[in-house]
């Protein structure tokens, strides 16, 4: 939302935002044009997105219902839609008990500082052809720079809360994020590489356009852009400690990790800062990989691009619901070495093939099927042998019957 | 552990554990080798979303490795066996139903078995037929709902578990309509069984029987083959057949550690004999093979269950000369053991010549199964004590009696 | 290929989420306080007492007072005492007959070895109370439910019930009548129906 120009050219729904926003500051005097409009911002991101979260933990317990035969929550309200509210106010009126011996400032900061540190990566995000709230020249460094600080955060609640399980959760955050944070970052290499900017406006618009007038330019309908794919949303999911890599947070194991010791709503923070991890993880993949706010096709581009990108947006995060209901969690020492035997070889792999990919662009008619059967080659190799030396050991086996 | 006088002063009422209340000392385990860090000691337990039930697990860690681990329980002692001893035989029925209170059948059934032996009791051949079909729907039930409680120490977020209890219900719906509840059945009876099974009933039977093969295919086609599970399982908690043997696990935890013994084979009780299956056996004795044994079993019983329920002869299903009420056994002993589910449970039971027993025993494959916990998890995680546990099968029910 | 077992399992929870929209032997939930679920005939709950008179329950009782249910109960949660005239003659009914529900563990024994059909299960499973003691504790006049409600939760039982006390009324009632020839055979002039302290015969309705 930093352009003022507004394009005559575009339908009055891919600039309504625009007008809307130009509407609100004509009532303010000049001088605070430049706050206003920050502040409008920041507004417009905080509420949209709480709003999400509200209705998406209401469909993630939906969802994870419906994938386990059961209805979900469908007490509150019509078809349980007011249920998020009720939890809301059930989180802000429960006793808010802080142990004696925890480190009372550092087990208040982190929930806090959490969710704000979830929440500011999303300001580089283009959620639109004109909306992006900062448009910065370094926008996926600033991006993965406050992702990073979020596993602080969670390591900060796990030890203040003087709990051992706490403890333990706070060990394995630590493990999860020096561990994760390299492939997110090398898998997020090549597109930097291939597009020739860090600028995430200028990454969505190098996805725009079709190859043969049906084949949209983004990244991921590439080899080694699915590629990058793929490990971005591992590494994703175990960025946003989400199953199977919820670990800091194993019900099973470490009873709520560095949960254990929250309460009320300082409980509901955490839960509000992964939702919005998750998303602003989604949304930076969305960007990075699934073309942004870009129409799949030509004629579809009647729906403004906001719409485009939420349903994008949306289809991820039903990934991260389904994975959730399906996958049982890693151990700390498989997660480890997944990122390092795995991840990280393939994302280093996968650099070269886009590094490859970037100096054929120039091929055409048959070279253009060698440059795909190459890429292609390139990344489903080392997927085989990588993934034969990470299992080996293990896999189905035969069982006999006692002689009678 | 409350104060009976409540002016007493705030500093008496807060009572401070001392850790040697535990029972051993974190600093009389020796250090890691090539340590130098500090030993962690962890409560796991009694309040714990995976030790099923109110049991604890007093482990000492190095990081997140198990270094020592000592099972506390008794949290739900009710006094069972000496209970056994102020009942009559038949009050003791609805008693074994709270033992291992998923497999009531085969509980009141092993009880059934050691009354008969002790009062020398005959059962109709139908009435044994019902037990059979009986046993194995327990089987199912048990095995089904293990593989779920295992699933979810994996970390599923209760998928399995949910598909487990949707077919457990069924089962459970079936024990109501024929027993009058669904959990607390207290159907067996001396020389027979209380209620004769209806057509109809025998025919939802077969339903459910018919629709447990493909159920199980699709439960296994989540789990069995995936990755994660296969990683998270395979190699872990390894039971040497020598340890089980010595040990005294029965089971589908011995037969996981590669030795055929099945007591309906081996006992050959009630018409096992005349029944076609197979014992799975597995070879690793890890907790992968512990879930793949019980799936293999729950094959077996699919076909145990069509053969029963073809087989079954007419007649009746309680002997009319068998006494419940007022049952006074010669004095003399018996002992009474069928495979259950979880293993060999079995009844012990002297009798004086009164209406009471004059003792009463309970042999319970969970607890006795569990005392290899500490063997399974030494030098595995955190992680891997919690699905190590969930693969003993254990219910507190029973453990503590 | 590693990952296909993943896959699979991706696979199963989409089928069974799209299946739980259809597919109603996935989706087995029932909406509980809106929806009862149909009790089985056999389902059993806390006892009551049989009465054969809806006007007068706790006077046709069939209960005795033996106290066999109360011997026998395995949590001795029983607990009856005779009712007795003043002479302390037993009156052949219960003065007190409380089952306490919060100990109950809903058995059966007590209706297997009560020789009268005179307590049998009950099938109310809605016995929340916001009271521990006393409103747990069930005394006779709570108990006492009629020999027609017996018909409607347990149709099958009541019938075998009541076909078996009138086969057993008609037995006595033939004994009587032989003893009463007998009597009348040996030529000893006495009253016809002497008032008798036996049982109070239970009528069928």
């Amino acid at each position: 939302m930093t352009t003022t120009s507004v394009p005559s050219s575009e339908s009055w729904l891919e600039v309504a935002p625009l007008q809307a926003r130009d509407a609100l500051l004509g009532l303010l005097p000049e001088s605070l044009h430049w706050i206003a409009s920050s502040v409008l911002a920041i507004a417009v991101l905080v509420g949209a997105f709480g709003l999400m979260f509200a209705y998406l933990t209401l469909a993630e317990r939906k969802l994870l219902g419906r994938i386990q035969n059961r209805p979900g929550p469908n007490r509150t309200g019509w078809a349980g839609l007011l249920q998020p509210f009720a939890d809301a106010v059930k989180a802000l009126t429960k006793e808010d008990i802080v142990p004696r011996d925890a480190d009372k400032v550092l087990h208040a900061l982190a929930p806090v500082s959490l969710v704000a540190l979830s929440l500011i990566g999303l300001a580089v995000i283009p959620f639109g052809r004109h909306l992006v709230a900062i448009e910065l020249d370094a926008a996926v460094l600033y991006f993965f720079a406050a992702g990073a600080a979020t596993e602080l955060s969670i390591f900060m609640a796990g030890w203040a809360s003087r709990n051992k399980y706490s403890l333990l959760a706070a060990m394995r955050a630590l493990a999860q994020l020096i561990s994760y944070e390299v492939p997110l970052l090398l898998s997020v290499v090549p597109v930097v590489l291939v597009a020739g900017t860090l600028s995430t406006t200028a990454i969505v618009a190098a996805q725009g356009g079709w190859a043969a007038g049906f084949w949209p330019h983004w990244h991921v309908l590439t080899p080694w852009g699915f590629s990058a794919f793929c490990l971005f949303m591992i590494a994703a999911l175990a960025e946003s400690n989400r199953s199977p890599f919820d670990l800091p947070e194993a019900e099973s194991e470490l009873i709520a990790g560095h949960l254990t010791e929250y309460s009320g709503f300082k409980y509901a923070l955490f839960f509000m800062a992964e939702y919005f991890g998750m998303a602003a993880l989604s949304a930076m993949a969305v960007t990075l990989f699934l073309g942004g706010w870009q129409a799949p096709l030509g004629w579809l581009e009647v729906l403004p691009s906001y719409v485009w990108f939420a349903a994008k947006l949306l289809a991820l995060l039903a990934g991260f619901i389904w994975i959730r209901a399906t996958f049982p969690r890693l151990r700390i020492d498989q997660l480890t070495r997944l990122a390092w035997k795995f991840l990280v070889p393939m994302a280093l792999l996968n650099l070269a093939n886009a590094a490859f990919w970037s100096l054929t662009a120039g091929w055409s008619g048959p070279l253009q099927a060698v440059r795909w059967a190459v890429s292609l080659a390139a990344v489903v190799v080392p997927f085989l042998l990588l993934s034969r030396s990470l299992f080996s050991g293990l896999g189905p086996r035969v069982y006999r019957y006692a002689p009678s | 552990m409350f104060d009976a006088n409540p002016a007493a002063s705030p500093s008496a009422r807060v009572r401070k554990v001392e850790p040697s209340s535990f029972g051993f000392q974190p600093s009389s385990v020796p250090p890691p080798a090539g340590g130098g860090g500090d030993l962690l000691e962890i409560s796991l337990g009694p309040h714990h979303p995976s030790t099923h039930g109110v049991f604890r697990m007093n482990v000492v860690l190095d990081g997140e490795t198990v270094v020592r681990l000592k099972p506390v329980f008794g949290y739900l002692h009710r006094n069972h066996e000496k209970l056994g001893e102020g009942t009559s035989y038949l009050g003791s029925m609805p008693y074994t139903d709270r033992l291992d209170y998923l497999n009531s059948m085969t509980n009141n059934w092993a009880y059934a078995i050691a009354v008969e032996k002790l009062a020398g009791l005959t059962v109709p051949e139908r009435a044994e037929y019902v037990r059979v079909i009986l046993a194995e729907l327990t089987r199912l039930l048990n095995h089904t709902c293990l593989a779920g409680f295992l699933m979810q120490d994996c970390g599923c977020s209760g998928t399995p578990l949910m598909y487990a209890f949707r077919e457990r219900e069924r089962i459970l719906d079936l024990f109501e309509s024929l027993s009058g509840s669904r959990m607390m059945c207290n159907y067996q009876r001396f020389g027979g069984c209380r209620v004769d099974p209806t057509p109809a009933w025998l025919a939802a039977v077969a339903q459910l029987v018919d629709r447990y093969g493909p159920f199980l295919d699709e439960f296994e086609e989540l789990l069995t083959g995936n990755e994660i599970i296969m990683a998270r399982t395979q190699g872990v908690g390894r039971l040497p057949a020598a340890l089980a043997v010595n040990a005294g696990v029965t089971g589908p935890m011995l037969r996981a550690s590669g030795v055929g013994h099945d007591l309906r084979k081996v006992d050959g009780y009630g018409v096992y004999p005349r029944l076609n299956f197979r014992v799975p056996v597995g070879d690793h004795g890890d907790v992968y093979d512990r879930y793949m044994v019980r799936v293999l079993e729950m094959r077996e019983s699919i076909s145990l269950l069509r053969q029963a329920l073809a087989a079954l002869p007419g007649g009746p299903v309680l002997d009319p000369k068998a006494k419940q009420r007022g049952l006074r056994p010669k004095a003399g002993e018996a002992y009474g053991r069928i495979e259950g589910p979880k293993g060999e449970i079995g009844f012990y039971l002297v009798s004086d010549g009164t209406a009471n027993p004059y003792r009463y025993r309970v042999r319970p494959p969970s607890f006795v199964n569990l005392t290899v916990l500490e063997d399974l998890c030494l030098g595995h995680t955190v992680a891997d004590a919690v699905i190590i546990l969930g693969s003993i099968d254990i219910v507190l029910g029973e453990v503590d009696r | 290929m590693i990952g296909k077992g993943l896959l699979q399992g991706l696979a199963v929870t989409a089928r069974n989420l799209v299946g739980s929209y259809h597919d109603p032997d996935r989706y087995t939930t029932i909406e509980y306080p809106e929806v009862k679920p149909a009790l089985p005939e056999a389902y059993r709950n806390f006892p009551f007492l049989v009465a054969e008179k809806a006007e007068d329950p706790l006077g046709t009782l069939r209960c005795v007072a033996c106290q066999i249910c109360e011997k026998e109960c395995p949590p001795q949660c029983i607990y009856i005492v005779m009712d007795r005239d003043e002479k302390g003659k037993a009156r052949m009914k219960p003065k007190v007959f409380d089952i306490d529900t919060s100990v109950c563990m809903s058995c059966q024994i007590c209706v297997e070895v009560c020789p009268f059909d005179a307590i049998k299960m009950d099938q109310v499973f809605e016995i929340a109370t916001d009271e521990r003691f006393n409103a747990l504790l069930l005394h006779r006049d709570q108990l006492a439910k009629t020999n027609t409600y017996f018909h409607q939760i347990h149709p099958t039982e009541a019938a075998e019930v009541d076909a078996r006390l009138a086969a057993e009324k008609k037995a006595a009632e033939e004994k009587a009548k032989a003893a009463a020839a007998a009597k009348a055979a040996s030529a000893k002039p006495a009253p016809a129906a002497p008032a008798n302290p036996t049982p109070p015969p239970a009528p069928a309705p």
